[in-house]
């Protein structure tokens, strides 16, 4: 790192890696363009961070499909007006349109973002780094049980594998089938099972 | 309005595009079917600009077969992919 880059302040969080590359430095570049034309300030920048690292999957999102699952009116609003339905609990739906697919006997939804790294951060919190890397994105529409198996999941043949691509300001979670055996379990503990992966269509939810 | 409706055969145009949009290299061409409509936008291609995206346009869920976007396609015939696809990318494949 050069003594030139130390020279100017930018608003890299202070745990932030030294940028490596032509595009991150771009990155910075950008953010320091905006904050110096007042469109944001870096305390603003770094809540937004901030609150968003906060966001965890089995806080948010897994609250969601528990609810779902115990709640079958609730489901069907969720299905309808995802926005709507997530507000309805307290929680942030975002900025884009919320978008739930349920897994069902007969249907195993999956999702990707082929051209960037489209993701329900306000559900489940920072994308984890396969979802967005080239091989996932690029693999996953193509050959999407090889994918699934890497990961352990094997769906059944007579199981329609559906891959959604979110392309344009719509976000995507999946409702994962609630596992058998879990009749007794109170909602929280059925939000337990529920992964991340799971709401991405990567797993199945697990087993009590 | 919308210009389809759900169950709709349309096809997704393969025109190139210079600047930013949202349709996939991989479904230009292709054909399927309107499964739901999702949303009304503003157009990626003048939004990335800067100008406001008008004409907003209807944005659909088009419901693919995977056999038929990729040759020797590992999977079972039922497999599909739905992609969401702005209008002014859709053709009607009726005729």
């Amino acid at each position: 790192m050069t003594d030139e880059h130390h020279s100017h302040k930018h608003p890299l969080q202070t745990d932030h890696p030294e940028p490596s590359s032509h595009h991150e430095l771009m990155g910075i570049a950008l953010n320091d363009l905006l904050v110096s034309k007042g469109i944001y300030d870096n305390a603003e920048m770094n809540a937004m961070i901030e609150s968003i690292e906060n966001i965890e999957p089995n806080t948010h999102g897994a609250r969601v499909v528990a609810r779902a699952w115990v709640d079958p009116e609730y489901k069907a609003f969720l299905l309808k007006d995802g926005m709507s339905a997530v507000e309805s609990l307290g929680l942030d739906p975002g900025y884009a349109v919320l978008t739930a697919v349920e897994n069902t006997p007969e249907v195993h939804n999956l999702v990707v973002c082929t051209l960037c790294s489209c993701y329900p951060r306000f559900l489940l919190g920072r994308p984890p780094v396969w979802y967005k890397s080239k091989a996932y994105r690029s693999r996953v529409v193509r050959e999407p049980r090889a994918v699934l198996r890497e990961f352990g999941t094997e769906i059944p043949t007579g199981v329609e594998v559906r891959v959604h691509d979110s392309t344009a300001e719509l976000r995507y979670i999946v409702i994962p089938m609630r596992p058998a055996e879990t009749e007794g379990m109170s909602e929280s503990e059925l939000a337990s099972l529920v992964s991340r992966d799971s709401m991405i269509g990567t797993a199945l939810a697990g087993r009590p | 309005m919308a210009r389809f409706a759900i169950g709709d055969r349309v096809r997704i145009s393969d025109r190139e595009e210079a600047r930013h949009h949202r349709v996939p290299a991989y479904v230009k061409g292709h054909e399927g079917v309107v499964e739901r409509i999702c949303a009304a936008q503003g157009q990626p291609e003048t939004l990335a600009l800067g100008e406001d995206g008008e004409p907003i346009q209807t944005v659909y869920r088009i419901h693919i077969p995977q056999t038929r976007l990729w040759p020797g396609y590992e999977g079972p015939n039922g497999d599909s992919l739905e992609i969401e696809i702005f209008e002014h990318w859709l053709e009607s494949a009726r005729c």
